[in-house]
Formats: structure tokens, C-alpha cells, sequence
């Protein structure tokens, strides 16, 4: 089949839409992430979403809805991991793997007790883009806009929080306040980067934009924008080559996204630093 | 009679149930320059991180420009430069300017002063993790300048820089203090401190010294705490500033 009828469905273009403005959330929280140490929050909730996944499909909500029925439940884990962060007595990186275990042990009892929907939930492991409801397209479109104003309104806020929490509970920043916005934000990105690249590779939807960016040496906002550039690229690249080749469009769009992340560190070796 | 800028009372902070700081009480007037020392542990950093609020105390009152600190909102009249900051043991995709211009708005102006007093103008688009520990240092000095504070606290500031560079460091902190500018510094360099603080707290858990570098230099009591040799080394360079002790 040709390219320009394969766009012609409108399941295609959902998924093009979808993904690049999942991309772009992903990959402008990503910059935030990383610069904390918190690259494998992505991960940790995607363990989460997939408990919750579960629960919800145990509950027997609809297909259609399940995506929307397991935010609340990744909302309140990513909460709990800026909780146990903050608490001194675990750090940061324990406090992901604390919730990501409790996320994943879930899924797997819970899906051994009802054997008729394994197949379905297991399908969320490696995820499908082409399968992007209406409402989760509606959704990526309100988080996309809700984090474009996040940074709009709160960017020096969140930059300060970025380089030193402590230095902006100086200055005046409602610390705890941006952190459960970012947190907050990152439980639906999260969420909604499982429908591209599954379970498994939502982390990498979060850091590898933002990484390859970040080798680029750039002012804050250009890395911020870079980032969004190699996300959406990815995911445009990603699904083009998918069909052409008939290849799983998450694995692709995260291999275009490794080949960028090379590229940079090439880019790096071969020109000259600039101090 | 001058106004107070700080005022610690009865403060004390536990951590994880051991107590850090036991029931401190001190002062600072406007135009004092505080020298707060004391050995690893005693307390120092956290006692500034309860003054900014960053710490919550088990018990006491603060006070920051005579305002509870729990109703303060002035943060601009602060400027802080901390011990560590995380940020820069890798390369933060962050230019000096973006990070001087820090939560300040439209002022280009003061930027570019600001920039070229700490001697640093021709490193304004260099990334802040491109630059040697002393230039970050002073682009830091710089970010807290920038709102041109009425109370600078530097939490142990010259740890990793050179002899040299921490003298220029000290010589700059001791200008600003002589513009107006209230100035309290944690420190190690008990030998140094005294050439530019008016004022000394020594700390162990709880307040061992605090008063003037005259009175400190002139107790029996320090004579006995410290040793003639260690009070001499402290007195040292308050002495060579032709201060009578």
C-alpha cells in the first residue's frame, strides 16, 4: 500500500497528532527530569501504570476508557514518589523503585487472577500507537497545552527548582508547589507515552530527547526546544519507517531516538569544544 | 540604634531525633558583617538554612528584617550563595547570564554592571558549567548581588577555591560589607574571617562564642576554650587590620 493512502486513514493521522504532541510533553519534561536525576521516574510509573492498568481492567471499565480510569491511581504514585523523595530517609532513586515494584507486583497478581484479559493487558507492555482512542487524542492535546503554559507562566520557577531547590526557597519559589505540578504532569505523560512506545520504553519517550539536547550545549531555552525538535522528529521518522517497513512503531520511534542520541555524541567528538 | 536585620531566639533543631542545634539566641544589626565558625557538625550550615527557611525549627523564633520569618515575602532583599549546588558537578545547559538573571525580570542594566564588578562580563554566554570552580563562584556571588540585596549569607563559600582566589573572594565580601551591605559568612578559615567580619559566632551545637572580634580576642574564657595559640591564629589578621584588641 502506498504511503499517501496509509495517511489517509484517520486512525494514521490520530497517531501522528497523538505522538507528536505526546513527544512534546514527553521531551520538555524530560529536560527537567534528567537535570534532577529523576530519568527513571519514567520508568517507575510506567510499572504503576500497568498495576493500574490492571485494577481498572479487573474492575471491567471499557477499553476506551482505561487509560483515562488509570491516571487518578499514577497521579497519586507519582505524589508518592516527590513524598518519599523529600522524606531523608529514602533517596530519590529507591523512592522510584519502592513504588515501581509495588506498580508491577500489582499487575502480575492481578492479572494471574483473571486469566481472560492477560492477552489485553500484556498488549500495553509493548503499546500501539495506531490504537490512540479519540478521548486519549483529546487528552495529549489538553496536557500538551496544560505543560506549554506550565512553562510559560512558571519557567523561571522551574528552572530555578532545576538548579538548586534549595536556592529557590530562597528566592521566593513555591518549591513545593512546582514540584507537583511537574510530578503531576510527568504521572499523565507518563500515562499517555505507554498508548506509543508501551511499559517498557515510556522512560525512554521522557530522557532520550532531552539527553540528546543536552549534548548539544545550549542556553536553557534552546535546549528545551531542541528537545521537543528531536522528540517530534523521532516520532515522525519513527512511524514513516514503521509503515514502510512494517515494523512495531514504539521500538522504531525510540530506535530513531538512540540514533539522534548518537548522532549528538558524534557531533560532540568531531567539533572542537567551545571553551 | 541600629536596626536589627536578624534575630534568632531560643532556636533549636533536631535531626532525625539528634539535636543539631541546642537553644541559640543571637543578633545581627544592619552593617554587620558575622562570621559564624565552628568545627564539622557544630551546626553552622544549619542554622543558615533555618535563617532562609529551608530548615523548619523544632522550637524558637526567627526574625528577618524585624518580620517573622514564617509571614517574610522580601526574599529579594536576600542574596544567597550556598555551599553546594548539585547543578554545577555537570555541565547544566545554563549561560551566566540566565543564571544571574535568576527570578529577575527586564534588567539588562544592572545585569551588565553587576556582571563586570565580579569581573566576569566576557563570560556572559559561556555556560556555567564550562567555567573553572572560582568563576562559578563568582557568577554565583554575582546572581546574588544582582537584586542588590540589604542581607548577603554565604554558606562556606571559599571550600574549593585556591588560596589566591579566596583571598580576592574574601577582599570582594569585605567591600560590599563597607557599601552597607549586612554580610553573614560560614567559615573554616577562622584565620582569614577575622581580617573582614566585625562580629564572631562560634558554634558547638550551641552558641560557644558571639560577640566582636575585640571581645573575643581580649576573653579569657576563649584563652581557655581554644588554647592562646588557636585564639592567636583566629586574632591574627583582626590584628593586622590595625584593630586594637
Amino acid at each position: 500500500m502506498e504511503l499517501s493512502n496509509i495517511l489517509n486513514y484517520e486512525f494514521v493521522q490520530r497517531a501522528f497528532v497523538a505522538g507528536i504532541l505526546i513527544a512534546a510533553v514527553s521531551s520538555i519534561l524530560g529536560v527537567f527530569l534528567v537535570l534532577r536525576r529523576f530519568s527513571l521516574i519514567g520508568d517507575g510509573l510506567a510499572h504503576i501504570t500497568f498495576g493500574s492498568v490492571a485494577v481498572v481492567m479487573l474492575i471491567g471499565v471499557s477499553p476506551v476508557y482505561i487509560t483515562l480510569a488509570a491516571l487518578p491511581l499514577v497521579m497519586l504514585s507519582s505524589l508518592a514518589i516527590l513524598k518519599l523523595t523529600h522524606s531523608r530517609r529514602i533517596p530519590g532513586d529507591a523512592a522510584i523503585g519502592v513504588v515501581s515494584s509495588v506498580g508491577i507486583a500489582t499487575g502480575i497478581v492481578l492479572a494471574s487472577l483473571s486469566n481472560g484479559y492477560n492477552l489485553d493487558l500484556f498488549s500495553y507492555l509493548f503499546g500501539n500507537i495506531l490504537t490512540v482512542t479519540r478521548i486519549e487524542l483529546l487528552l495529549s492535546f489538553i496536557v500538551f497545552l496544560a505543560v506549554v503554559a506550565t512553562l510559560i507562566f512558571f519557567y523561571d520557577d522551574l528552572l530555578a527548582v532545576t538548579f538548586d531547590e534549595e536556592l529557590a526557597q530562597t528566592m521566593g519559589v513555591k518549591t513545593k508547589r512546582i514540584n507537583i505540578i511537574l510530578f503531576l504532569l510527568t504521572a499523565i505523560a507518563a500515562v499517555l507515552a505507554m498508548k506509543i512506545a508501551g511499559i517498557m520504553l515510556v522512560s525512554a519517550m521522557l530522557i532520550l530527547p532531552a539527553l540528546t539536547a543536552l549534548q548539544l550545549s545550549f542556553s536553557f531555552r534552546i535546549t528545551i526546544l531542541a528537545s521537543v525538535i528531536f522528540a517530534v522528529l523521532s516520532v515522525i521518522c519513527g512511524l514513516l519507517l514503521a509503515f514502510l517497513l512494517n515494523l512495531p512503531a514504539g521500538g522504531t520511534i525510540i530506535i530513531i531516538n538512540i540514533v539522534f542520541l548518537l548522532c549528538t555524541f558524534g557531533a560532540k567528538k568531531i567539533l572542537p569544544a567551545k571553551r | 540604634m541600629s536596626e536589627e536585620i536578624i534575630r534568632v531566639d531560643n532556636l533549636t533543631f533536631r535531626y532525625n531525633g539528634t539535636e543539631v542545634i541546642n537553644d541559640i539566641s543571637f543578633v545581627v544589626k544592619k552593617g554587620d558583617y558575622l562570621g559564624i565558625a565552628g568545627s564539622n557538625g557544630s551546626g553552622k550550615s544549619t542554622l543558615i538554612k533555618n535563617i532562609l527557611g529551608i530548615l523548619e525549627p523544632d522550637s524558637g523564633a526567627i526574625k528577618i528584617f524585624g518580620q517573622p520569618l514564617t509571614s517574610f515575602r522580601q526574599w529579594q532583599r536576600i542574596g544567597y550563595l550556598p555551599q553546594r549546588i548539585n547543578a554545577l558537578n555537570y555541565h547544566f545547559p545554563c549561560t551566566v547570564k540566565e543564571i544571574v538573571q535568576l527570578g529577575i525580570k527586564n534588567n539588562e542594566a544592572d545585569l551588565k554592571n553587576t556582571l563586570e564588578m565580579m569581573g566576569i562580563a566576557h563570560l556572559a554566554a559561556s555556560l556555567i558549567g564550562e567555567l573553572s570552580y572560582g568563576e562559578q563562584q563568582r557568577v554565583m556571588l554575582a546572581r546574588a548581588l544582582i537584586s542588590k540585596p540589604d542581607l548577603l549569607i554565604f554558606d562556606e563559600p571559599t571550600t574549593a577555591l585556591d588560596p589566591e582566589t579566596r583571598d580576592v573572594f574574601y577582599s570582594l565580601t569585605g567591600e560590599i560589607n563597607h557599601k552597607g551591605t549586612t554580610v553573614v559568612l560560614v567559615t573554616h578559615d577562622t584565620g582569614i574571617i577575622g581580617k573582614y567580619a566585625s562580629n564572631l559566632l562560634y558554634l558547638d551545637k550551641k552558641i560557644i562564642f558571639f560577640g566582636t572580634f575585640e571581645d573575643f580576642c581580649s576573653s579569657p574564657d576563649m584563652t581557655g576554650f581554644f588554647g592562646l595559640d588557636s585564639q592567636h591564629m583566629i586574632c591574627h589578621q583582626h590584628d593586622k587590620t590595625g584593630n586594637n584588641t
